[in-house]
């Protein structure tokens, strides 16, 4: 049997029932403007239903039932007895074609032209008789004043039905409703065993009486099966009330005239199946609206420059105690004037009222009963019952809908829905002296870690180091961001960080460690929302009794995430330039790295390409130049800026270690407490801690280190000292450069050569950028290009820039690690003016000056 | 669980005049004489183990477990702005349901149940603390002393 059919006759039925009580409860009280409005939402549901089934004599006899309620709920028609029995009428008729659908799995044969005919009668307000039933068809009393008969559920086929009618008819499953308090009931029950059975677990394990074992294991056992067999009978994906919108969309486009593509994302997330069912027809109604509503025909996006196919986007995933579920479009968005305009109509607020509202406000009125803005009012939608049904629905069950659009580029809905009930397995652990659960979810793994030494001294187990305050662990040649639980619950922070654990999180697309004192076991919980007085402490998804009976806190890790900075759900832009760009700062080639010491122990990098020489002043030849301390240099004044602040002059005939940075003729020191090493490393910088003067952190020689920001500490020697340095290219003004590299570590170390050197540089990741900045109108004096670049390389490149546009002229140096004579062939055929090897920075600096006076020359 | 009364019956059957929205259970918070109606009272309970919220109000003083559901405690004195209780000295637990969620109020001491007619009340006084008067339905006039009527919906109006 078709699901949807079923899901349908269902529906139906229910519908039926509570419209036949309603419509009586009409009768007697004609001006009752809630129960109106209830029969006119039964009515346009079981229409819209039918509609997208193909079941067209339902859709006709519901559709003008409509009209006839659509003009009652007005009040632009007065109720009257007759049209209540004219609406029963078509209700029977509707109930027998349910039936006829029931038995035989499609609509009976039948004439309903009559019936519609009359119903349309009454909606011109010229009241006609009830035709007389349909004979055959209806096996139902037309008797208006009589109580409707029960219709026999769905799910309990008539067992007197003939034999050749059930076997072309609907094989019901075997399945019977249950109330959903009994379920409710069950679920308390079972939490109440399950922790019950945590608790003798408890006791057992201090004895060791074998008797007990056996049967407590037994016992175990079934408790687990039947709290899962509970569970089971709640919780369901909610793919299951996705599974009608295909269907819907594609006939949705067909009627529309629309192309729609249809998007389901986490059609697994599980919820509760009393939630799923509340939550089906707004969901449904929600698409609707945004296929007919929110899309444009394919003209309108066509020429508002979007692609012809429009997107509905539906996606659901949990969060912190919730599911969230998003309907989104990529259309038109809302027109907010005209809803202003309809809100003024309508008489919801007035002018001056509407004044004061901000837009989200006024776009809230959608979701007032009788609230449409479509123009025309189409079979689909357009009678502004929608999402006035979708409000109550959702508020029914404790959830929320929130609405962002934009005009022109679409409208996202999200339901937030409190996920009330569920049981999950979580670590039981301690920070600060409490114990807190914490969802396994999420927790990828769980490392014990020997606390900050003081000497500083490595054994083999991994310990937390710190860069300034922040502390990081080292996994894996990996650095991750630890946050302190006890920390970020202001909880006092345990005497000594002797030893501790931290449990690896992956929380969205970002990793990082929370640092925890203990880890206890592992527990089943039962999640029970905290009060609402502590809702807004978000760093807490619920609360649960344990196997003790004490009450704990359930962390969220997303709250966590979110409150240590490292969550996923910090879309900004510029959060997610930045993640890009700590991806980027990886680069396969290797460099040489001057590793030194200064102030803390945490030890210091600088590319060796940009340090000219090493030099060891002996302490009484520094001297003060008002505040700065200064050294006679090659017949010069140097400026020596520390790296470290607080900087004391060494007592006695000590030496002072200085990394000397020269440019033309000038030279700058930096006075550091030890050279270390010089090595050869892959740099892997991770953006750091935000510390001015460095670029970030990296592992090198498995220690972690941070790389120096060599031109934020080239500024500091002062502004005047590198004006004046600049190549003099007689142009008066910065030259500006453009440096296409993919790699970020050689960003960072050229740039801050350049820019030192006097140039103003600018710098992307790939020839597609920089061919972007041509089509902008950018104007640079020289391009400085990589030659091994992924997608496009800077041969490719430079044959595209040689190729015409603005820049046809410009000079373009090539800056490669290959740098064979054959490949210096090939980068001056396809249009560099000049080759310079990887990283050669003298030579790259003399090209540039070559480049850049050779117009002037000409 | 250390458990002092189911809640508590009133001591002889109020006269039939008395309506039962008249009675209330009167309770001490530092010296102070209060007041809760017994409707909302769901138990009244010993000192517990009470599990405490990082990050919550102060005035929260944690949770606790009362026969499988979780209820919020909430330290009267704190919520009244009255200095916190000696550490010696264990509070007791007056369970109240709001809104489908049961809350303790952690008081110094319990006392009866007895009718407050409407007839013995006075208006806040205009020099009371407006908190006080926020949370104050009106003070009755007993023989020793003057009981306040807590208004417990704004009592758990917390953040």
């Amino acid at each position: 049997m078709d699901d949807l059919l079923a899901d349908f006759l269902t529906e139906a039925h229910e519908g039926l029932t509570a419209l036949d009580s309603a419509l009586l409860r009409l009768e007697r009280t004609p001006d009752d403007q809630p129960t109106l409005s209830e029969v006119f939402r039964l009515v346009h549901t079981i229409k819209g239903t039918c509609g997208f089934l193909g079941l067209s004599r339902l859709e006709a006899v519901a559709h003008a039932a409509e009209n006839v309620l659509g003009r009652y709920r007005d009040g632009s028609l007065p109720v009257t007895e007759a049209g209540i029995s004219l609406i029963l009428s078509s209700l029977d008729r509707i109930k027998a074609i349910v039936a006829g659908l029931e038995a035989t799995g499609a609509e009976p044969a039948g004439d309903d032209a009559p019936l519609i005919e009359a119903l349309n009668a009454a909606a011109e307000g010229r009241i006609a008789a009830a035709p007389a039933p349909e004979a055959p068809a209806s096996p139902m009393d037309v008797a208006a004043e009589a109580p409707p008969v029960p219709q026999p559920v769905a799910a309990a086929p008539s067992p007197d039905a003939p034999p050749a009618e059930s076997a072309g008819g609907i094989a019901a499953p075997q399945t019977i409703r249950v109330a959903v308090e009994v379920l409710e009931d069950l679920m308390t029950l079972v939490s109440e065993l399950v922790l019950t059975r945590n608790q003798l677990l408890q006791l057992a394990r201090g004895h060791h009486s074998d008797a007990f074992a056996v049967p407590l294991q037994r016992l175990s056992h079934i408790t687990s099966d039947l709290q899962e067999g509970v569970m089971k009978t709640r919780m369901q994906p909610i793919g299951n009330a996705w599974a009608k919108l295909p269907r819907l969309v594609r006939d949705l486009s067909h009627e529309l005239g629309k192309k729609i593509e249809l998007d389901m994302r986490g059609a697994q997330t599980e919820l509760d199946r009393q939630v799923l069912e509340l939550i089906r027809d707004p969901l449904t109604h929600m698409v609707r609206n945004s296929g007919d509503h929110g899309l444009e025909t394919p003209e309108q996006r066509r020429a508002a420059g979007k692609p012809e196919t429009g997107r509905v986007l539906l996606n659901a995933y949990h969060e912190g105690g919730h599911i969230i579920i998003e309907v989104g479009d990529d259309g038109r968005g809302l027109p907010v004037e005209r809803i202003r305009a309809k809100a003024l109509a309508n008489g919801l607020a007035t002018e001056a009222e509407l004044a004061q509202m901000n837009e989200r406000e006024v776009l809230r009125f959608i979701f007032a009963p009788g609230f449409s803005t479509a123009q025309q009012v189409t079979s689909v939608s357009g009678r502004g019952v929608g999402m006035d049904v979708v409000k109550t629905n959702i508020e029914k069950i404790g959830g929320t809908v929130e609405l962002a659009s934009k005009e022109g580029r679409g409208t996202t809905f999200t339901i937030k829905i409190p996920l009330t009930l569920a049981i999950v397995s979580a670590l039981i652990v301690e920070a600060g002296g409490e114990r807190f659960a914490l969802p396994q979810i999420g927790v990828v793994e769980l490392v014990s870690v020997a606390g900050t030494r003081p000497d500083g001294a490595q054994d083999g187990a991994p310990h937390i180091e710190r860069i300034k305050d922040a502390p990081v662990l080292r996994l894996r040649d990996r650095l991750l961001p630890l946050v302190s639980l006890a920390g970020l619950l202001r909880l006092p922070a345990p005497a000594s960080e002797a030893e501790g654990f931290v449990a690896v999180m992956q929380v969205g697309g970002q990793a990082f460690g929370i640092i925890l004192d203990r880890v206890f076991d592992t527990e089943e919980i039962v999640v029970k929302p905290v009060a609402p007085i502590l809702r807004h402490v978000t760093m807490f998804s619920g609360n649960t009794i344990l196997g003790d009976g004490s009450v704990i806190m359930i962390l969220d890790p997303n709250g966590i995430g979110r409150a240590a900075g490292v969550g996923a759900d910090a879309p900004t832009e510029d959060a997610r330039r930045a993640v890009t760009a700590a991806q980027g700062l990886r680069s396969n080639a290797s460099a040489s790295l001057l590793l030194f010491r200064a102030g803390d122990e945490t030890p210091k990098a600088v590319p060796l390409g940009l340090v000219a020489r090493l030099e060891d002043i002996p302490v009484e030849r520094i001297e003060m130049s008002g505040a700065t301390p200064v050294v006679q240099y090659r017949g010069a004044l140097m400026p020596l800026i520390p790296v470290s602040p607080g900087w004391m002059r060494p007592e006695g005939a000590a030496r002072q270690a200085v990394l000397v940075f020269t440019e033309n003729d000038r030279a700058m020191g930096l006075m550091v407490d030890e050279i270390l090493d010089v090595i050869d490393e892959r740099l892997d910088i991770q953006p750091g801690s935000g510390r001015a003067g460095f670029i970030g952190s990296a592992v090198i020689s498995g220690r972690v280190t941070e790389v120096l920001d060599t031109a934020w500490w080239l500024s500091q020697a002062g502004e005047d000292w590198f004006r004046t340095a600049r190549p003099a290219t007689g142009r008066g003004a910065h030259p500006r450069l453009l440096m296409v590299e993919d790699s970020a570590f050689f960003r960072h170390l050229v740039v801050p050569a350049l820019s030192a050197a006097g140039y103003e540089v600018m710098a992307v990741d790939g020839p597609a950028a920089a061919l972007r900045l041509r089509e902008e109108g950018h104007v640079f004096d020289a391009v400085v290009s990589d030659i091994e670049m992924p997608e496009m390389d800077g041969i490719a490149f430079a044959k595209a820039v040689r190729a015409g546009g603005a820049w046809e002229a410009m000079p373009l140096i090539a800056l490669s690690s290959r740098a064979e004579p054959a490949d210096v062939a090939r980068g001056r055929d396809a249009g560099f003016t000049d080759y310079v090897a990887k990283y050669d920075r003298e030579a790259l600096l003399q090209s540039l000056q070559d480049c850049l006076s050779a117009p002037l020359a000409a | 669980m250390e458990q002092m009364a189911t809640a508590p019956a009133p001591r002889a059957a109020p006269p039939s005049s008395q309506r039962e929205e008249d009675v209330f259970l009167t309770l001490t918070v530092a010296g102070q004489g209060c007041a809760v109606p017994v409707l909302l009272v769901r138990d009244v309970l010993g000192p517990q183990a009470i599990t405490r919220i990082p990050l919550a109000p102060p005035e929260i003083a944690g949770s606790l477990n009362l026969r499988g559901r979780i209820v919020t405690a909430v330290d009267l004195r704190l919520r009244l702005g009255l200095p916190p209780r000696e550490t010696a000295t264990a509070p007791m637990s007056v369970v109240v349901e709001q809104a489908g969620e049961l809350y303790s109020l952690q008081v110094d001491q319990v006392g009866e149940v007895v009718p407050l007619p409407a007839s013995g009340f006075e208006p806040n006084p205009p020099t009371l603390d407006p908190f006080w008067r926020e949370v104050s339905r009106g003070v009755h006039r007993q023989e020793d002393r003057l009981v306040i009527a807590l208004e417990i919906d704004r009592v758990l109006a917390i953040g």
